[in-house]
């Protein structure tokens, strides 16, 4: 999850199915856990049988839901890996560019995770594969004189 | 005619501006509704063109909260479209709209299969991607096979998401595991550490689900060394730019194949041994400064704790767990400590050496540190470092969180009652918790304390003091004032005769004593189960105390209390100052040591009202407050020999006794006080006999139990035994084991009769019989006279 001091979400990514309730009853709880920690506090917490790691990143909070064996200082830097997938990706990344191309944000992240897991360790490996896809991207004139189907 | 064009709609970036300048929610929600309006006749109309940006702008809108299943569909379209730009659209929108238990995703189906096999990798992967987060049951077991292929290609873009997204199809249908054991021979010799990675968590996927595939793994895949030698290389091998993070190559892969080593290794002598050198390697050379470093450590460790390492290995673990609580970073220090509580089972000794490092986390600002430190505090207490601990712990208690007071009280007393090395400590320990923080231990404690101050005999004197100077100074604590009140009932007249070892004895008056009490009645502070428990604890001062007028009034004043509660014990307690004066001594006794039972069920909490019927209090409300209930009601409690009547002690089982043959087994275990048993009746093949038993604690109960035997050939059916005695007496029948008595002396129907003998006068009792017999009804009366004299003096 992403999200601002505001409590307004920028990403929501599930690896588990749950309905629209259930998911909506999550973002706000974590939202008021998350943004009620103090500022030096540590960056995990426990929420029902999860280990909840979240780390503040200018006015985005990350917020990562981790089972119990899984490595919360490992996950730490995979938030941090993210964040500099898309710095690198945007250039200077900043709370407007996730807003305005949240739909990028999400092909950044589905290049960098599947099912909740890494799939690609090498920074400059997701790099090549948006750049590639971009320009799969049909242009404008492309994508209007282009059949659907 | 040609409709008049709509006009194009308008861009998402557009859309998200527009929306942004929204001032208020509802302003918000109206510009969200006209453009959702304008979207769905968009989708009404079929317009391919658009399509894709309507969605992206519905998937928006989905984001702030807004409801967009009227995409869904939309989506599956795109899909299918041919265009790169729709297809990426289509699968996020997919994603994030629609769930596997939607009907929807069949359709998807046959959409994925064709973009598996598209011609540009970019597509393949998308449908990977998309199948791989949100695949359900059905689609996995269709597009396993897809995926199986995939799983085996040169490409290592396609490869690693192939990987990943059959541990997802595995996860879903753990029976297709075996499908993918081919293909996943060579995924380790792969240079790419996106398939290095992929591969790992798939492998490790395999073998956390099936013990086979781990044993396979472990013996003919020869895996440890594989990875072994791959963390080696990563370890060993210079700066690589493109893995690198603070100077450390690969940490994700790292960890990842610490982790599959530890599933590897557990229980597995081989296996672990195979991998100690490894470990030592990473666990000294692994630079410390950054997260990265640690992260890898502490899987590291992880790993050391749970495979068969060898001793100095494991020393080297917790040695560089102990350096973690050190450390200023505190999100090191939390892990820390949650692996440390991990491994205190295990390896106890070891972690005691960090014990006072431990106990300083207590102090520790952080929340998430506090906890941790006190479930490791709570883990680590022993014989030994008992008293240390305790004051520690008490202070903390003192000054700590609300949120943490509960959990921490219940530890502290669990702790006291396992490792208290006097009882007047325990006792003071106690007092301590209910002072600081009374209002927070849990509803059970009470009984437990009480339990625990009844056992400690010698200690009456100084808790009961104790408890009454801290009622002085504060009732808002309702367990400390229940607790205090029922010692202050029990045990009040060793309050007023000042007998104190321990300290200092106080000089307190009865009519100090039910100031106090009387106090807590009427309080507004306190709750219906505390006025509860002071009205018990006054009622049993009538016979400890000299000053039984005030108390009468005190008791009939309540007997109009509007809790019905309240009023009921007081209507019970005036008709045992009129009708039944004579037994109050009796049922006010002081308690008598309690069995511990195992659990704290309502097996010894029994409400009774003084009817024949005894009923069994739920398990989910065993209110504390009926115990000194159960002792009042002792006599007209049919099931008295639960756990009070030391007479049953030793025979207690801790089932609720229901109907009164069961007490009958209980009672018929007992040893025969010395009174012979007596024929009270034998005519007609029926025969009657008596036992009997005296109830203890007053000699003026005797307990008779009868014997009907039936030596006739047929059984004698509705059989009715009564009893009736002369005034002077008071009688009760339980209920019988049976009404049949079986013919031929086959079983004997047993019933228990209590008879109250103040005046100790000749026992006497006339008896009626109904039964029927070979068809007819028979009946008769009898005197019994014969008892024997034991039974009655």
């Amino acid at each position: 999850l992403l999200f601002s001091r505001q409590g307004k979400l920028r990403l929501q990514k599930w690896f588990t199915p749950l309905t629209d309730r259930e998911k909506k009853k999550v973002i706000r709880d974590m939202m008021m856990l998350v943004l009620a920690r103090p500022p030096r506090s540590c960056n995990f917490l426990q929420w029902r049988d999860l280990k909840i790691v979240y780390k503040r990143y200018a006015s985005l909070y990350f917020c990562a839901g981790l089972e119990d064996k899984d490595n919360e200082l490992l996950a730490l830097e995979v938030l941090h890996r993210y964040v500099e997938l898309l710095d690198k990706y945007f250039g200077n990344v900043c709370e407007l560019d996730i807003i305005f191309n949240f739909e990028k944000a999400y092909f950044i992240l589905d290049e960098f995770l599947m099912g909740g897991e890494i799939l690609e360790t090498s920074k400059l490996a997701v790099g090549v594969s948006m750049e590639e896809a971009d320009t799969l991207q049909e242009t404008m004139e492309e994508y209007m004189s282009k059949p659907a189907y | 005619m040609a409709l008049p064009r709509m006009p194009a709609p308008i861009r998402l970036r557009e859309l998200i501006r527009t929306i942004r300048t929204a001032r208020t929610q509802a302003e918000e929600r109206e510009m969200i509704q006209k453009e959702c309006a304008a979207i769905r006749s968009s989708f009404r109309e079929e317009d391919n063109t658009y399509r894709c940006r309507n969605v992206a702008k519905l998937l928006y809108m989905h984001m702030l909260g807004y409801p967009a299943h009227f995409g869904q569909l939309e989506c599956l379209k795109l899909i299918a479209s041919q265009k790169f730009t729709d297809k990426r659209i289509g699968y996020l929108g997919a994603m994030l709209l629609l769930d596997e238990r939607q009907d929807v995703h069949l359709l998807m189906t046959n959409c994925i299969k064709n973009d598996l096999n598209h011609s540009t990798q970019y597509v393949q992967g998308l449908a990977l991607c998309t199948l791989g987060c949100m695949g359900s049951s059905e689609m996995c077991r269709d597009l396993a096979g897809e995926v199986e292929k995939l799983l085996k290609t040169s490409n290592s873009y396609l490869r690693k998401k192939a990987a990943l997204c059959a541990v997802h199809v595995i996860r879903k249908v753990p029976e297709l595991m075996e499908m993918f054991l081919p293909a996943t021979k060579n995924l380790l010799s792969e240079k790419n550490h996106g398939v290095l990675h992929t591969s790992v968590v798939l492998l490790t996927e395999m073998c956390e689900r099936s013990p086979d595939m781990l044993a396979h793994f472990r013996k003919n895949e020869k895996l440890v060394p594989q990875l072994v030698r791959i963390l080696k290389n990563l370890i060993m091998s210079g700066y690589s730019p493109e893995h690198d993070v603070s100077g450390i190559s690969d940490p994700f892969l790292q960890v990842r194949i610490l982790r599959l080593l530890r599933i590897l290794g557990k229980g597995d002598d081989d296996s672990s041994e195979a991998m100690n050198d490894i470990l030592a390697q990473v666990a000294t050379n692994t630079e410390t400064s950054k997260n990265v470093g640690n992260a890898i450590l502490y899987e590291t460790v992880l790993t050391i704790m749970d495979i068969k390492s060898e001793s100095g290995l494991r020393v080297l673990a917790i040695n560089i767990l102990g350096r973690f609580l050190l450390n200023n970073d505190k999100n090191i220090r939390y892990v820390a400590l949650t692996s440390l509580l991990k491994t205190v089972q295990t390896d106890h000794n070891a972690v005691q050496r960090h014990r006072s490092t431990i106990v300083d986390c207590l102090k520790d600002l952080d929340v998430s540190i506090k906890r941790r430190a006190m479930e490791l505090s709570f883990a680590l207490v022993n014989g030994n470092n008992i008293r240390g601990m305790m004051k520690e712990l008490l202070y903390f208690l003192d000054s700590c969180d609300p949120e943490f007071k509960a959990d921490c009280a219940s530890g502290v007393f669990l702790a006291a009652e396992k490792y208290a090395p006097s009882k007047r400590w325990h006792i003071d320990t106690i007092m301590r918790v209910l002072t600081t923080a009374g209002s927070y231990v849990r509803d059970d404690s009470v009984p437990n304390l009480i339990q625990l101050i009844t056992n400690s005999v010698e200690m009456h004197a100084y808790t009961v003091q104790r408890l009454y100077k801290a009622l002085l100074d504060d009732i808002s604590q309702q367990p400390l004032v229940q607790v205090a009140s029922w010692c202050i009932g029990e045990y009040g007249d060793l309050l007023v005769s000042g007998q104190c070892e321990e300290e200092e004895p106080i000089q307190v008056t009865e009519d100090e004593v039910l100031d106090v009490l009387e106090g807590l009645l009427v309080s507004n502070l306190s709750t219906p189960v505390t006025r509860g428990y002071a009205l018990t604890a006054i009622m049993k001062l009538s016979t400890r105390f000299t000053s039984v007028n005030r108390i009468k009034k005190v008791v009939s004043i309540y007997g109009s209390s509007i809790d019905v509660e309240l009023q009921q014990r007081a209507v019970e307690y005036n008709a045992l100052f009129k009708k039944y004066d004579h037994m109050r001594p009796a049922l006010l006794e002081r308690m008598p040591i309690m069995e511990k039972t195992a659990s704290n069920g309502p097996t010894e909490i029994v409400q009774t009202n003084g009817e024949a019927e005894p009923s069994v209090v739920e398990a989910k409300h065993p209110p504390p407050v009926t115990q000194p209930t159960n002792q009042a009601n002792d006599l007209l409690d049919l099931l008295g020999g639960n756990d009070v009547v030391p007479v049953i002690q030793t025979t207690v089982p801790t089932k609720p006794a229901s109907a009164g043959g069961e007490l009958l087994d209980l009672l018929g275990d007992l040893s025969l006080s010395g009174i012979p048993p007596m024929t009270a009746y034998n005519k007609n093949g029926l025969k009657i006999d008596f036992t009997f038993e005296r109830a203890n604690p007053n000699p003026n109960i005797a307990v008779i139990t009868i014997h009907a035997s039936n030596s006739t050939e047929a059984d004698m059916t509705d059989f009715v035994f009564q009893a009736a005695v002369p005034k002077t007496f008071q009688l009760q029948l339980l209920s019988p084991s049976s009404n049949v008595v079986p013919t031929l002396n086959q079983g004997t129907v047993t019933q228990v009769i209590r008879v109250l003998n103040p005046q100790k006068q000749q026992l006497r009792m006339r008896i009626k019989l109904t039964y029927t017999h070979k068809g007819s009804a028979v009946q008769d009366l009898a005197e019994v006279n014969n008892f024997p004299p034991q039974s009655w003096q």
